[in-house]
């Protein structure tokens, strides 16, 4: 029996009050995410229980039980306010997915910081886009990635302290601070920030068509959604292993691979090394994981490599797979039972939404290639295109939208309080992010299209905008073309998604080159690289065409809808706007 | 003229590799399964070697295995070499 039961059974009897009871909730105890994921797990009797399994590449292998969780996040947090940091400060988090990582990400939220996790991967202009955004005034990292933040540090008036939590701390420059929690005392008791429902949480920046990133910004009380779909959709039970295998420089990162599973006392695996085939399956192997949450370009990547390596490695451990970041294609579900003997069940929901907001659920029939259904207790629809009234008609495509008031859904855009608003399909112009999160009127507009079939099954189409997912991942093209024209050769640049067998969209990049300046695959190289390196690996154009001229409108707009139809294959729409040669 | 293993490496480390951050790296060294070169990234150095060697190396044999060392991708280069 799964932890949900009957799909159709919870939504005739939910209540949000339901993830409070499974978490075995009391009135009066601390709403701090930090503290509930270690502390309250260790009072609970499971202080011994393995919390983490780590593993990089190599041998390399640590384990750390929920008392060791317990001391090292007390560790960071006491190191941070001694540091005198306060709570509501930005503390980013720029390190690879080392035991560190997850330590500092509780200790800052223990402290009452805001934690900002960023991508290891991102370059340095990335990096400086989202500090300066946030006002990050301390940043944990690692002797690796430190030189980024010091080529940025004097364009960035707000951020105080770097702080190096592991390398060599002799390489240490003027000002940085060292500080390995492992090698430090342990720290058994602190008392932690008295947070409430509203206290803020967690930043993390997602990309949308125009402008820089935003910074979409959690609160404790967010946990209710994670802890209740950790149950009901991961289906996660108390003796289970658990694997997530996004990085939480990305929302999946945190949501479900730190709180959701912490929450509720479950041993989890980190896997810190390069993807292969065989590398997964001997971590599945031999951790003998049993609850497994990936994403579509992991497994078509695994799909390549097809079932004969499969064969190889003992993984009849896992008993519940589900996926997450962009759409599973039907084939991939089809593969996965014939691969696992289990299909990956897909889920669908977004940075700003915190948690799983349309899924399949086990126990309930799976139609390949469908998101599933919402959530109990989200009310979801589609709504039309251009009018924005809800659809009812099966089949039609529109905007996928929730009524607000879920736990975890975001509070803000950082600094953007009109973005946020425009989010918001109803609005009056004067309403307050409160009266937007709580309005039972309103549509949260996603950004993603899809259409519902007769049986209540969302399907997904695309985003509505130029944003490009490109592995589960979001790039804004403004930010690649902005990167892009600070290279010496481009003049103009537009950045588009073109097609891609495994990682559904990679960013193509159509350029215009400054006078004097030829194209070559020597400039292509260079252009890559410099983009590479710059913003990060994902926003690193796989292919680039020079053109004469990039297609706009009259009033001098790039038209990327135009070049994205070509790429896909698809009618760009109206060109009435298109400016003539 | 250096010896094609010699210009690969010689990419990989200008490319990826850090100087602060001490990592060694090989002929044999596994560049896609310790995260050296991750599978993003991969294509930029796909770009090179088909560049630098004027062949065309198919999508279904640039796989993180093929790409996994400095020596692997030499065979991979060479056995397109001269099709």
């Amino acid at each position: 029996m799964s932890n949900i039961g009957s799909y159709e059974q919870r939504l005739r009897n939910f209540d949000w009050g339901i993830a409070k009871d499974v978490l075995g909730w009391r009135e009066g105890e601390l709403l701090n995410i930090g503290a509930i994921c270690s502390d309250r797990v260790c009072a609970q009797g499971k202080g011994e229980k393995l919390a983490l399994v780590w593993e990089g590449f190599g041998d390399k292998r640590h384990t750390y039980t929920f008392n060791d969780l317990k001391a090292y996040s007390n560790g960071f947090a006491k190191f941070l306010a001694d540091q005198g940091l306060k709570p509501g400060d930005r503390v980013c988090i720029f390190m690879d997915r080392i035991p560190s990582l997850y330590f500092s990400f509780l200790g800052v939220l223990k402290m009452g910081g805001i934690a900002q996790p960023l991508f290891s991967a991102f370059g340095d202009e990335s990096l400086e886009v989202r500090l300066a955004s946030a006002g990050t005034r301390a940043i944990l990292t690692t002797q690796k990635h430190v030189k980024k933040v010091r080529a940025i540090h004097d364009k960035l008036p707000a951020l105080e302290k770097i702080i190096v939590v592991e390398g060599d701390a002799s390489k240490l420059k003027e000002g940085e601070l060292f500080f390995d929690v492992e090698s430090a005392p342990r720290v058994e008791r602190f008392d932690a920030f008295r947070s409430g429902p509203e206290t803020p949480s967690v930043l993390h920046y997602t990309s949308g068509t125009t402008g820089q990133p935003k910074g979409a910004q959690h609160v404790h009380s967010s946990i209710w959604g994670q802890v209740l779909t950790m149950s009901w959709v991961l289906d996660v039970r108390d003796d289970d292993v658990y694997w997530c295998t996004a990085d939480p420089g990305w929302v999946t990162g945190t949501s479900y691979g730190i709180i959701g599973p912490w929450a509720l006392g479950i041993t989890q695996c980190v896997l810190d090394s390069g993807f292969t085939a065989a590398r997964w399956y001997k971590f599945i192997q031999d951790n003998r994981i049993t609850v497994w949450y990936s994403a579509p370009t992991a497994i078509r990547s695994l799909m390549r490599e097809g079932t004969d390596i499969v064969k190889q490695f003992d993984l009849t451990s896992l008993r519940h797979l589900a996926s997450v970041g962009e759409p599973l294609n039907a084939e991939a579900v089809v593969w996965s039972e014939q691969a696992y003997g289990l299909p990956f069940l897909d889920t669908f929901w977004q940075t700003e939404t915190g948690s799983i907001m349309i899924s399949n659920y086990p126990g309930m029939k799976v139609k390949p290639g469908s998101m599933g259904k919402p959530f109990p207790g989200i009310t979801a629809t589609v709504l039309d295109l251009k009018t924005h009234e809800p659809i009812t008609e099966p089949g039609r495509v529109g905007l996928i939208a929730f009524r607000p008031g879920w736990p975890s859904m975001f509070r803000a855009y950082w600094g953007r309080p009109e973005t946020y608003r425009g989010k918001f399909v109803g609005a009056s112009e004067n309403a307050t992010p409160d009266e937007l999160r709580t309005n039972p009127n309103l549509w949260y507009v996603s950004g993603d299209r899809s259409s519902i079939d007769a049986e209540g099954y969302y399907w997904f189409v695309g985003r509505d905008d130029d944003v490009i997912n490109t592995g589960g991942h979001l790039v804004g093209p403004f930010e690649v073309e902005s990167a892009l024209i600070e290279h010496d050769a481009v003049a103009e640049a537009a950045a588009v998604g073109k097609p891609d067998p495994v990682n559904m969209e990679v960013v193509k990049a159509f350029v215009t080159l400054n006078p004097g300046v030829a194209a070559s695959d020597d400039l292509t190289l260079d252009i890559m690289n410099f983009i590479r390196k710059r913003l990060s690996p994902l926003a690193m154009p796989q292919e680039i065409a020079f053109v004469e001229k990039l297609p706009k409108t009259r009033s001098g707009k790039i038209l990327r809808r135009y070049l994205r139809a070509l790429e896909w294959g698809e009618d760009p729409g109206d060109l009435s706007t298109l400016e003539n040669d | 003229m250096a010896e094609m293993k010699d210009v690969v490496l010689e990419y990989v480390v200008n490319e990826y590799v850090d100087e602060d951050d001490g990592t060694t790296v090989s002929y044999d060294t596994p560049l896609i399964s310790s995260g050296i070169v991750d599978s993003f990234s991969m294509v930029s150095l796909k770009v090179f070697l088909e560049k630098k060697y004027q062949i065309k190396l198919p999508d279904d044999e640039a796989t993180p295995e093929a790409f996994d060392t400095v020596n692997s991708i030499v065979r991979l280069v060479q056995k397109h070499q001269g099709k």
